[in-house]
């Protein structure tokens, strides 16, 4: 197992490559899937405890839309993609093309909440498929499942099995933005989360090249 | 008069506070927060937990409040140094729900369950008597305890505020 601690820039630098990559992939299915540009940020990958990660999302109480999936393999973690509530409506209006659907009127039946999940499988499949195949490591992802809920409640899930190891986590954050096309502001701006299990660390570090040999 | 001020407990994290003063933990999912209290002293602390149980630990310098029976050994020795009488001390909890559905295949992610009853364990070995609880389902919380009426406020993004 890796001690955070030790986790040197170069290692760093090589996470936020396969985030780049991971991020890259999935926006450009995106762009496929919808005919339209997306606007992906350089990802951020930082080193943080669990209180500044929620701070970073914008606090324990704020609702968030989320996408969640686990990731298992050699390079176990979990995966988010967020989105304001609000953000994440116009977002399915946008792909169903149907404008009733709000989070107050939906129930697990909705078709619109599935193609939002299908939107998440997409989403995440490309990201965690680009970086497996980058870094020739296994990563396996679960079902998504989508909550509605405070980012503290939400973003606990993915840190339960970091949390026996350590209280600061791995994090690497890409941002990727719809805009409206007839406008030139954001449409939708929606985060991906990948939270590694200290496990992941020294089969990816291996696996592309930047294992601390000491 | 003094302000009351509000204290924030953060995630694996613990705090004690006195009349006036109020304690808040926000965005508990499967976490469990749990209040103990003497009431006659105007006295509380409270913890936002993690995990079950300490001996999961991995980690060589661990973190005691992030574990429920840690957490809770910490919170009641520092509740009595404070001068509050252990024969008076009652609890309220919250959260442990579980807010993502697949989980409930996977034991080890049963965590939210898992977390309350880890809780009320050890309550029960210390013989504090839990006065409310409002745990499990599916959703998030954020609670509120007030030092002077002993109530612990329940908000949710869809239901309507409690006091419990």
């Amino acid at each position: 197992m890796y001690e955070l601690r030790n986790i040197t820039e170069d290692q760093l630098d090589a996470l936020k490559e396969a985030g780049n990559i991971g991020a890259g992939n999935a926006a450009t299915a995106l762009s496929t899937l919808l005919c339209q540009d997306i606007d992906m940020k350089v990802p951020a990958v930082r080193i943080c405890h669990f209180n500044e990660l929620i701070e970073s999302i914008g606090g324990a109480e704020l609702p968030l839309a989320a996408i969640y999936l686990r990731v298992q393999g050699d390079a176990p973690g979990n995966m988010f993609f967020l989105l304001q509530p609000a953000e994440a409506e116009l977002f399915v209006h946008y792909i169903t093309g149907n404008e009733s659907f709000s989070w107050s009127n939906t129930s697990h039946d909705d078709i619109n909440l599935s193609a939002l999940h299908e939107m998440g499988n997409i989403l995440a499949g490309s990201y965690l498929s680009a970086i497996s195949d980058f870094a020739k490591v296994n990563m396996q992802p679960s079902v998504p499942q989508i909550s509605v809920d405070m980012g503290g409640a939400i973003l606990a899930n993915g840190l339960i099995e970091i949390a026996e190891e350590s209280d600061y986590t791995v994090v690497i954050d890409t941002v990727i933005a719809l805009s409206d096309p007839n406008q030139q502001q954001h449409m939708v701006e929606g985060k991906f989360l990948l939270l590694l299990h200290p496990d992941a660390f020294g089969h990816l570090f291996r696996a592309l090249g930047v294992e601390e040999d000491d | 008069m003094t302000e009351a001020e509000i204290f924030h407990v953060g995630i694996a994290d613990a705090k004690i506070a006195t009349y006036p003063d109020h304690l808040r933990t926000a965005g508990l999912g499967s976490c469990v927060g749990v209040v103990v209290y003497d009431k006659q002293k105007k006295i509380a602390g409270m913890a936002h937990v993690m995990l079950p149980d300490s001996s999961l630990a991995k980690q060589t310098q661990m973190n005691r409040n992030k574990y429920a029976d840690t957490a809770l050994d910490d919170l009641i020795a520092n509740l009595l140094r404070r001068g509050a009488s252990k024969s008076r001390f009652k609890a309220k909890l919250a959260g442990g729900a579980q807010m993502f559905s697949f989980m409930s295949s996977d034991e080890k992610m049963r965590i939210g369950p898992r977390n309350i009853e880890a809780v009320e364990q050890k309550l029960r070995e210390y013989r504090i008597p839990i006065e409310s609880k409002d745990v499990g389902g599916s959703n998030g919380r954020t609670i509120e305890f007030n030092t002077n009426t002993c109530g612990l406020k329940i908000k949710t993004v869809s239901k309507e505020e409690a006091i419990i």
